[in-house]
């Protein structure tokens, strides 16, 4: 076990062990949204008075569950633009926060096994470089150089007919992330708790004016809830009906191999996608459950069945065992993208629909939403993901979140 | 959730069924039919609890049964 993971442990910057009576922000979620959010405000708008609360320790929830894959190369222009945006806010997080996340460009393929994926793949890459996201499309030879494990007859039965190639795909350590953002929160003068489960809201008229908490209640200017899962439970508080179901999601690691792998490598018709993490383990994963769950559960037939992909495409693979499978339940959005900004509720705000796709957007989100609160303005970036769009009929479909087919 | 009871097979393994859909419900207090069309477009209860859905037996009976499950913990209850 590393020193931040899997434990509550102390929050060595923090005297204060009770949480104030008032605060001019309070953040129900300690994961990466949340804590960005907060260390932004703090550190680019001045408020300070802000505080943080999760129910367990922080980065409990998706932000220590996720397979850690930065990337930008989506399927609609808006979130080209925010993605990317976010990708390389990542790329400078070490030299602004002063901690090492473990940030490493490795580029991402995103295999095509039919010529109708092939097709999308190429149109990926158009709709990328014309978003401000540089990709290639490459050539089964092309991607043999890339990465040498691949067998391009994908067993015989799925042949690789080219990839897209992002060429700022990333990964970066999830924790680390996590505590890169607390400490630079804390030590700016922000407060978080954790152990502290938020219970309801506390209202004045139609307005969220608080919260109430297991230490007792809390006043708030605003409320921003940036909790994963279980978003809908403290939305219906406040009275907002969210376009959200809650799905779970599984990934697991195998032991160490002991090569370099170096690419993060995803597959359009198999829907899976594996990477190598810093110890050498390969990591996997692939769709989401597609009932509703908020059980942290996983199944023996999703290891089976990601398997069998992987080992197809990667026949090296066969050799290897799996070490350690988790879940984590994935805020999913009817139309596939963010929640972001101001809902019909005053005082009430949200960061939610981060279903399989939130790690890669923790800079970026926060950053905005820090703004959004310190200018009480939406900023230009999340304008189309407000939670307003679907009544304006201005959903943003976007099928090509990985894990959603 | 390793285990589902189909009404017809009796208990199956989860692998044999697909998912099809929960009854989703617009709230009787949504009186604007502009609301009422956002909310049963884009809207979902998302219960944390016991919930009724469809289900398909796809590997086995091939029939649609409603079955009551708790989301919390996936265990499947009396319909």
């Amino acid at each position: 076990m590393n020193e931040f993971v899997e434990t509550l442990l102390d929050l060595p910057w923090q005297t204060e062990t009770e949480p104030n009576h008032t605060y001019d922000v309070v953040i129900i979620g300690g994961g990466g949204h949340g804590l960005a959010t907060a260390y932004y405000l703090a550190t680019r708008h001045g408020i300070t008075n802000v505080c943080v609360l999760d129910a367990s320790y922080i980065g409990s929830g998706n932000s220590g569950r996720n397979t850690t894959i930065i990337r930008s190369n989506y399927g609609i222009p808006e979130a080209i633009a925010f993605y990317q945006e976010s990708l390389s806010m990542y790329e400078g997080l070490e030299s602004e926060t002063g901690c090492w996340v473990m940030h490493n460009t490795k580029g991402q393929l995103w295999m095509a096994h039919s010529t109708g994926t092939a097709r999308t793949e190429q149109t990926r890459v158009l709709m990328n470089n014309a978003c401000g996201a540089p990709s290639d499309y490459v050539s089964p030879a092309e991607i043999r150089k890339i990465v040498p494990q691949i067998d391009l007859t994908g067993g015989g039965r799925y042949p690789v007919q080219g990839a897209s190639y992002l060429h700022g795909g990333a990964t970066a350590r999830h924790d680390r992330v996590v505590w890169a953002y607390a400490q630079g929160a804390l030590r700016a003068g922000v407060h978080i708790f954790q152990n502290t489960a938020v219970n309801g809201l506390v209202k004045d008229g139609g307005r969220v004016t608080g919260v109430t908490t297991s230490k007792g209640s809390i006043s708030a200017g605003v409320v921003l809830s940036a909790v994963g899962g279980h978003v809908s439970t403290v939305s219906k508080w406040a009275d907002v009906r969210l376009p959200i179901r809650t799905h779970t999601l599984q990934a697991f690691v195998t032991n160490a191999y002991a090569h370099e792998f170096a690419p993060i490598v995803s597959s359009n018709d198999l829907v899976f996608y594996v990477s190598q993490t810093a110890r050498g383990q390969m990591l996997l994963g692939a769709e989401y459950d597609r009932q509703a769950s908020y059980d942290r559960g996983t199944s023996f037939a999703y290891l089976q069945s990601v398997s069998a992909k992987a080992v197809a495409l990667f026949p090296f693979m066969a050799k290897l065992r799996i070490l350690r499978s988790w879940a984590g339940i994935c805020d999913i959005s009817t139309d596939f993208s963010p929640i972001m900004g101001y809902t019909n509720t005053p005082g009430f705000l949200l960061s939610t629909g981060w279903g399989t796709w939130g790690f890669k957007a923790i800079p970026a989100a926060g950053s905005q939403l820090a703004k959004l609160i310190a200018d009480d303005a939406t900023p230009d970036l999340i304008k189309p993901f407000a939670l307003s769009r679907f009544e304006r009929e201005m959903a943003m479909a976007d099928p090509s979140s990985a894990g959603t087919k | 959730m390793l285990w589902v009871t189909c009404p017809n097979c009796g208990s199956r393994p989860f692998e044999e069924f697909r998912y099809g859909s929960i009854f989703p419900v617009t709230p009787d207090d949504i009186t604007d039919d502009d609301q009422r069309n956002v909310d049963y477009a884009w809207m979902q209860d998302n219960i944390e609890g016991p919930v009724l859905e469809r289900w398909f037996h796809e590997s086995g009976c091939r029939r649609w049964f409603t079955a009551k499950r708790d989301t919390r913990n996936d265990a499947w209850l009396d319909v």
